[in-house]
């Protein structure tokens, strides 16, 4: 796959800088104005030509995020964000949505080949080998989507929310907010009001999409908060496999980040979710970086469904993220697969939550979480059963590797039954990358840096088989990068 | 004798130290190509802390000396860098390494070689013909080498693991850590075996050992009594057999 391919050899040829995409492009930007106010979010209603339910839908979310609090319960420290120095809206000039790819900005194309996402190579490869379509979403709006005539043909529907907004109005609506209300959280609450784009996928009723779907989100003004929003909606009996990248520039100043994902799957349907994310962590000493707030969750609303959430966390300062499933069908299964790897200054509070409410339903959790240099990586997780949710299973492990002896791991997890025919099992280790292992590795020719990424590699095979083959090979090598440094 | 024939590797007046105790004093060994060396000696003669010097193994302190192979000289290099120089350590106790299959890293490492040395790397069919029909020489089936490194290995097992590492990475010189050490006496042959098919006019050995029967197997050219960080006594294998039946007090002073 030329898309990987190509990450992958920019990740080989890694120089002095350690993160890979630490630059910026010169784009002539748009910007909404600073701060976050009713005004703010009237003009990126209207920069977006929404219809007037969206404008009340926003106006009626800030008002809810007006009178709720930080959330401060997470094992994460950073200053306190203020939203009134902020841009809420960025966007390359003149591109108020996709358009076809001859008429999108060179510079912006050139970016995203930078990240190894050459749309128009997977453009004119189409129909040659298996493709992935991307949707990319660059600050606030998105750029271009890819191969849309060819899944409409399916009857498929991917394209950026903002197109969706206008064009499929009946499915956002009824869907929006159904899985994530607008108040669930400060950070959804926030993202409701200003979110500028995201991805929409709709796969209708017994159909299998083709391809992988892919959106990759960049964030690259300065002073900016990203806000996407993606809504995936899987009808009875069909099945879709969603990728998710995210990249930022090397910035001094944390950039925040706080999207929400909706997934729903109904009766027989299957959503598996993959993420890859590598925004900025910040430099050696913690300065910089992106803070991830982010809502993800998924409901299991039909029979038999299933979701599968699988994410690789290596970026960001600050990361607060629990992709979770409701387990509302009878028999549906969710699963969570996680990496995170923290090094450096970086804290990660991640985990999930497994709510199960119908009969017979499972669920299973794999994290493994590595931490290296000064930082701190926390597994929170819930999993719980209603009284009525009969025959509940749930199987957790969670294993932590720490690499030298200044970082931390902790796990927190929450169990909560009300209904005994449950069945819940929690199992967790903590080890450490030995002297005596680097050195075994050493005495045959695997240097430090290859020889952490091999142990760690083996310590997270159960979640990268996990991936999609195409983004597994990318994951492995950012495993490495990630904890470059990690021993001295 | 030992000036007239040209030295592949060599150690020189090294002097070793942990936590400010001496455990090599002036430690002198040369060995030419091809030629095989035993090191006996009773416990904490420093015979483990010698191999582990030699490997580049850092928590020592080298006070005085020179480790040279093909006369460069070691010391300034790291673990990996020697080991793709061409010095191989089989060690006393294989270090496991959970996850990672035995496959996996026999190819991490003899890629790693390939790289070092400038040559192709081999495509993954060719690896594993290469790995497969050196494993079958040393009785080692494929389930083995699927598992992962050590993890679960029995001690005949991990020896004869090590042996399969150094017959995939081609070393100049070998330094066996008590390589017989809790192996049953078939196992102990198979390993023998192995180590002897690596034996060639280029290829030299130092085989470090408590036990003469190790010695019935791998026949050496010279056996040096190691006492208290330094050589004091050298022989031919005759000696091993005298150190069998008296001990090693007739050669304390």
């Amino acid at each position: 796959m030329p898309a990987v391919k190509e990450t992958v050899k920019q990740v080989d040829d890694i120089g002095v800088d350690k993160y890979k995409f630490g630059w910026s492009t010169d784009l002539e930007t748009e910007t909404a104005p600073i701060g976050l106010t009713e005004e703010t979010i009237r003009f990126i209603s209207k920069k977006k030509n929404e219809p007037e339910w969206m404008l009340e839908w926003r106006l009626d979310a800030y008002q809810r995020f007006l009178s709720m609090k930080e959330p401060e319960w997470a094992k994460v420290n950073y200053p306190a964000i203020n939203y009134n120095d902020m841009y809420f809206y960025s966007a390359p000039k003149d591109t108020d949505g996709p358009k076809s790819l001859e008429e999108v900005d060179p510079e912006l194309l050139k970016t995203y080949d930078k990240l190894g996402i050459p749309l128009k190579e997977q453009e004119i490869l189409s129909g040659v080998k298996s493709n992935i379509a991307v949707d990319a979403v660059f600050d606030s709006v998105s750029v271009v989507t890819t191969f849309k005539e060819k899944l409409s043909e399916e009857g498929i529907i991917f394209c950026s929310i903002s197109e969706a907004i206008k064009d499929h109005p009946e499915l956002v609506r009824k869907y929006l907010s159904s899985v994530i209300p607008k108040s669930d959280n400060y950070y959804s609450a926030l993202n409701s009001a200003v979110f500028t784009d995201g991805s929409f996928v709709y796969i209708p009723p017994n159909t299998r999409c083709p391809m992988e779907l892919s959106t990759y989100f960049r964030i690259n003004a300065e002073n900016t908060g990203q806000f996407e929003r993606t809504l995936v909606i899987a009808d009875k009996g069909s099945y879709v496999s969603y990728l998710e990248g995210c990249t930022a520039p090397q910035r001094d100043e944390n950039q925040l980040h706080a999207a929400v994902v909706e997934l729903v799957a109904l009766e027989n349907a299957e959503i598996k979710y993959s993420t890859v994310q590598n925004w900025y962590p910040g430099d050696e000493n913690g300065v910089g970086g992106i803070y991830n707030f982010v809502t993800k969750r998924g409901d299991c609303r039909g029979k038999n469904s299933k979701i599968s959430w699988t994410q690789v966390e290596t970026g960001s300062a600050v990361t607060w993220k629990y992709p979770s499933c409701i387990l509302r069908g009878d028999n549906s299964v969710g699963e969570f697969y996680s990496i995170a790897i923290s090094n450096s200054y970086q804290q990660i509070d991640s985990g999930t939550k497994m709510v199960h409410l119908g009969k017979n339903t499972s669920s299973k959790i794999i994290s493994k979480g590595i931490s290296a240099g000064h930082s701190s990586n926390a597994y929170r997780g819930l999993v719980s059963s209603h009284r009525r949710a009969e025959n509940a299973r749930n199987f957790t492990q969670c294993d932590s590797l720490l690499i030298g002896n200044k970082c931390s791991a902790h796990t927190v997890p929450y169990i909560e039954t009300k209904n005994s025919t449950s069945v819940f099992e929690h199992e967790a280790t903590t080890s450490k990358i030995s002297d005596d292992q680097i050195f075994y590795c050493g005495q045959r020719g695997i240097n430090i840096e290859d020889a952490i990424a091999l142990i760690v590699n083996g310590f997270c095979k159960e979640v990268l088989q996990e991936l999609p083959m195409e983004f597994a090979v990318e994951a492995q090598k950012l495993v490495g990068i990630s904890l470059e440094g990690s021993v001295g | 004798m030992w000036g007239k024939k040209s030295v592949m590797f060599n150690v020189s007046n090294l002097t070793v130290s942990v936590e400010d105790n001496e455990i090599l004093k002036s430690f002198s060994l040369d060995v030419g190509p091809g030629e095989v060396h035993a090191i006996m000696g009773p416990n904490g003669s420093g015979k483990s802390t010698l191999a582990h010097v030699c490997a580049g193994k850092e928590d020592y302190t080298v006070l005085n000396g020179e480790i040279n192979l093909n006369g460069e000289d070691l010391l300034d290099l790291e673990a990996d860098e020697r080991s793709t120089r061409g010095l191989f350590l089989a060690f006393q106790y294989p270090i496991e390494i959970p996850g990672v299959t035995t496959l996996t890293f026999l190819k991490s490492s003899l890629e790693a070689h390939y790289k070092a040395n400038n040559r192709e790397v081999l495509s993954t069919p060719d690896f594993m013909k290469l790995v497969k029909k050196k494993a079958a020489e040393l009785n080692i089936d494929d389930s083995m080498i699927k598992r992962p490194l050590n993890v679960g290995f029995s001690g005949g097992e991990k020896k004869r693991n090590e042996i399969l590492q150094m017959a995939l990475l081609d070393p100049q010189i070998c330094i066996l850590d008590e390589t017989d050490s809790g192996l049953d006496i078939d196992a102990l042959r198979l390993v023998a075996e192995g180590v002897n098919n690596l034996r060639n006019e280029k290829r030299s050995f130092v085989v470090i050992t408590h036990y003469q029967r190790l010695l019935d197997y791998i026949k050496p050219d010279f056996v040096h009594i190691m006492y208290n960080g330094k050589i004091i006594e050298t022989g031919d294998s005759s000696l091993a057999l005298e150190l069998e039946k008296s001990g090693y007090n007739n050669y304390i002073k």
